[in-house]
């Protein structure tokens, strides 16, 4: 038996958090959460190349917030089985020896059930490295789940106990804390959502979104590439310290990121009857990463023609295409992570995360932590984490409550 | 018989003394021994305005009588002040209007046919028709307008003309309509010792690459004041420039002076002193205080910029430039100096609703700054009226409020440039030639009414003396965060503001409030 928090099917609760989540988020974190705090069979590893493991730190990311409140788009229904243990930001202990890593080594784990973790031969993508972009996460070894933290049969972060497969684990360096190991994953997602860019040198860069999606790109972005200007949109003033820091050109609100991108690229201003502002001109380099209407329709509004989009946040319905099409825009998804092309050798993205988290100060991003037992209090600090200042929140299921 | 300004000494008999504070204004005490610096009474109009323009163009001042100028074939170019003078606006007919009659009159006379109509607005915003037509009368608007009548366009490429450079090196251009001309006849309106002269056409149609020399930090530091001409880099600089162009241009300068009747008589008490102020004053005072209390901002505002002066023309030059401009100093100096017996610990300055750069719209904090530590601190020939490393208390609300038409740029300027440092000499350094030179200014000074996209940091470098002269700087009532972002201290109320000022300027200072409008310009012994 082991303990962990599990997300059940309950459509009056999807319902009613979709409806008010957003506006008050204690009531997600509270009666209206399809999610409890069971105690349920340890899983089982489904075949050879898996061990369990016992997470030490697991993230709160804003997709399970978003899955939580009833926001994310029905397109997942296939790709996830219920009942799952959320967590896919997992930092932990292997139980068993798994192929060349003995029991007791502190692992981090991609999340992407690819094929090697499901026992098929490797789709075109996956052959190509870009397990991100497998196509087979509906079969295989374990029950349909894009990650581990969808799917039924692997549990998920949000425990004491999961299954992991040899290919998802990265052994962590004894120098990197756990603090730091948690925020390898999405620091990976980072990395590939900045490449996925491909800015060029001295390009002017519009990081959208000051939550740890945002801060970590920007980070990636300072790190990997050679863009120039980067201004960040940080809607809460505890947000921009820790984007000056990370290495922010300018860090405007949402209501002067217009006029920032406008001076910064000298474009000019029009003002539509109805709706926001746009530039005929703008930024290099637009990349997404609040996964919010209005951050996404800033992004295509300040992007220079021809310029490129990157949505690195689970993106939502409803933002206005037009200058995707009127300015030939490039919009591109990041989904996950994969296989880096970076000065000229290719290298996982896991594996920069890992060199990256060892040598970069990364104090600020992870700001609290919580017993499993206190989950509602850790939902409710997650889904306010912006104004509070703390951009990350993790579970720490070694805890008592 | 007008009397002359004087320093009034706070004692216990005293009252409760007049102070604008922006849209608004109420009745304060100060402390005992305050000087109050008093402007003179209103000098009496002229009273044949007309005749004595007529006068002046008939017997100039070094320079042949206008008609004799005048010919038929010749390419006659008119160029005349913007709206930042006079302020607030004036009752029609503005005297611009009837300069310009008398000086059309006498060209249709002659024969004259090629002759166009330029505002001389600089690099401040394109006036709209209906204020033109305010400006220069019903009769020659429908005349000229739009195609010989028009804004100076300081961008336009094919519009300017490259003069040449001055002795020390500082480059001339201007209108080219008006560099092309065979006489140019600049009409202005002298509102303070600042205006005029060689400052009319140099600056007023010139572009950036002119005013650049002389509208820097360095120029401004070395105008102490700039109300003070003989005393001041900026007319030095405007002086030279002025001389070249004597040497390629005909100019025909006529200069005009207006006396203090600077309020309507619904205002009437804000023109007079506060213990001679009839039971009349007394009411209306009481009356447009509440009213302006207890109205609507928008409905506030409405009624402010709806004031006409009721100015009344004191004197008429033309001729020569140098030597119509030195009677028309004498003209200001009349209306305007007071003698005040050294400086102060302390300058106490009401600030009003308006300045040159706000005619019709909203005052923004960057040109209540300008207002305040441009205009006012610089009302002084000698010495500044309060000491050096002194303090500055102003009153006014400086709420963050911008037009955003006519200025654009300036609210860049505050959000972008003011969060990074408030030093004008790093500001001019960092920031000045990407705002001076962004296509969307420009498109917008060009296109729209907006002031040029360099406007703000002339604004701010106008400050720049006061910047470097002061140690305080207090708004009362002024908003907080406005304020501070500004580099500036606020109070709630002017005992606070006293009470902050003692930390650095000693317990017991001097204070002296300069109770204006209407002007006064000290001259500090």
């Amino acid at each position: 038996m082991t303990v962990a928090l599990e997300l059940f099917r309950s459509v009056p609760r999807y319902l009613a958090s979709r409806a008010i989540g957003d506006r008050v988020p204690g009531l997600v974190a509270g009666p209206l959460a399809p999610l409890r705090l069971v105690n349920r069979d340890e899983p089982v590893p489904p075949a050879p190349g898996w061990g369990r493991m016992a997470p030490r730190l697991a993230g709160i990311c804003g997709s399970d917030l978003a899955t939580l409140s009833g926001r994310t788009s029905f397109y997942f229904s296939p790709l996830v089985s219920m009942p799952f243990v959320p967590g896919h930001e997992v930092v932990g202990d292997l139980f068993d020896d798994v192929e060349d890593l003995p029991a007791g080594t502190r692992v981090v784990i991609d999340p992407v059930l690819s094929c090697a973790a499901r026992g098929l031969p490797p789709c075109g993508s996956c052959a190509e490295g870009a397990t991100g972009r497998c196509d087979r996460v509906t079969v295989g070894h374990v029950a349909p789940g894009l990650q581990t933290g969808y799917c039924a049969d692997t549990g998920g972060g949000w425990s004491a106990m999961l299954v992991a497969h040899r290919s998802q684990l990265h052994p962590v360096p004894d120098r990197v804390s756990d603090e730091r190991a948690v925020l390898v994953e999405p620091l990976a997602c980072a990395i590939h959502a900045a490449l996925r860019g491909r800015p060029e040198p001295g390009d002017s860069v519009l990081v959208v979104g000051a939550g740890t999606v945002g801060i970590l790109t920007l980070l990636a972005l300072r790190e990997f590439t050679d863009a120039g200007t980067v201004v960040v949109v940080a809607k809460h003033p505890g947000q921009r310290d820790l984007a000056r820091r990370f290495g922010a050109t300018e860090v405007v609100g949402p209501g002067e990121a217009v006029s920032a991108v406008r001076r910064a690229s000298r474009a000019f201003r029009l003002q539509p009857e109805r709706g926001g502002p746009f530039l005929l001109g703008g930024v290099d380099l637009a990349i997404e990463c609040a996964g919010a209407r209005g951050s996404l329709e800033l992004a295509l509004r300040t992007t220079r023609a021809g310029g490129r989009v990157v949505l690195a946040g689970l993106p939502v319905a409803g933002a206005d295409l037009t200058p995707v099409w009127f300015r030939e825009l490039e919009v591109v998804g990041a989904y996950a992570s994969g296989t880096e092309r970076v000065n000229g050798d290719r290298r996982s993205a896991f594996d920069l995360a890992m060199a990256l988290a060892a040598e970069v100060e990364l104090e600020g991003v992870l700001g609290a932590m919580y017993p499993l037992g206190s989950w509602r209090e850790a939902i409710d600090h997650a889904m306010s984490a912006g104004r509070l200042g703390t951009p990350k929140v993790a579970f720490d299921p070694r805890e008592e409550a | 018989m007008s009397r002359p300004g004087f320093v009034l000494e706070v004692d216990e008999r005293t009252p409760p003394l007049l102070v604008h504070r922006g849209e608004g204004f109420g009745l304060q005490r100060f402390p005992l021994g305050t000087r109050v610096v008093y402007p003179p009474d209103s000098l009496p109009p002229l009273p044949d305005v007309r005749g004595a323009i007529r006068t002046a163009l008939l017997n100039p001042l070094g320079s042949e009588p206008l008609p004799e100028l005048l010919r038929p074939g010749m390419r006659l170019t008119i160029a005349f002040d913007d709206i930042s003078l006079p302020l607030p606006p004036m009752r029609p007919p503005d005297v611009r209007q009837l300069v310009l009659e008398e000086v059309l009159e006498l060209a249709a006379r002659r024969g004259v046919e090629d002759v166009e109509l330029i505002v001389a607005n600089s690099l401040h915003r394109r006036m709209t028709a209906k204020e033109i037509e305010r400006v220069v009368g019903e009769r020659v608007f429908r005349s000229f307008w739009p195609e010989r009548l028009r804004n100076f366009d300081a961008e336009d490429p094919d519009g300017l003309a490259y003069i040449g450079k001055t002795d020390k090196g500082e480059d001339v251009e201007i209108s080219r309509r008006a560099a092309q001309s065979d006489l140019l006849v600049y009409v202005n309106i002298n509102l303070v010792a600042m205006d005029g002269g060689h400052k009319s056409v140099p600056v007023g149609m010139g572009s950036y690459r002119s005013l650049r020399h002389h509208h820097n930090v360095n120029t401004m530091l070395h105008s102490r004041s700039y109300m003070d001409p003989p005393s001041s880099a900026l007319h030095g600089s405007a002086a030279r420039m002025g001389r070249l162009l004597a040497n390629h241009l005909r100019i025909f300068t006529v200069e005009t002076t207006l006396n203090n009747e600077t309020f309507p008589r619904e205002f009437g008490f804000l023109n007079r002193r506060e213990w001679e102020w009839s039971l009349r004053d007394q009411a209306g005072y009481l009356a447009a205080r509440k009213a302006n209390d207890a109205a609507p901002a928008r409905i506030r505002r409405e009624v402010f910029r709806r004031i006409r002066a009721p100015y009344g023309v004191t004197g008429v030059h033309a001729g020569e430039t140098e030597a119509v401009h030195e009677r028309t100093l004498a003209g200001v100096h009349r209306q305007q100096k007071v003698e005040v017996s050294g400086q102060s610990d302390i300058l106490v300055v009401g600030l009003p609703y308006i300045c040159p750069y706000n005619v019709n719209s909203i005052m923004n904090p960057i040109l209540v700054m300008c207002l305040g530590l441009g205009y006012f601190f610089n009302m002084y020939v000698n010495r500044p009226l309060v000491r050096p490393g002194g303090a500055m208390i102003l009153f006014h609300p400086v709420p963050w409020e911008f037009h955003t038409v006519h200025h654009p740029s300036y609210v860049d300027f505050f959000e972008e440039v003011l969060a990074e440092t408030t030093d004008p000499a790093q500001i001019e350094s960092k920031f000045e030639q990407q705002y001076a030179t962004d296509p969307w200014y420009v498109h917008l000074y060009r296109n729209s009414h907006a002031y040029h996209g360099v406007h703000p940091f002339y604004m701010w470098y106008w400050g720049a003396h006061a910047l470097d002269h002061l140690g305080d700087v207090i708004f009362v009532g002024g908003d907080r965060r406005t304020v501070r972002r500004m580099g500036f201290r606020a109070a709630s109320t002017f005992a606070d503001a006293l009470e902050m000022a003692r930390e650095r300027v000693g317990s017991s200072p001097t204070i002296t409030y300069l109770h204006s409008p209407p002007l006064a310009l000290a001259e500090v012994r």
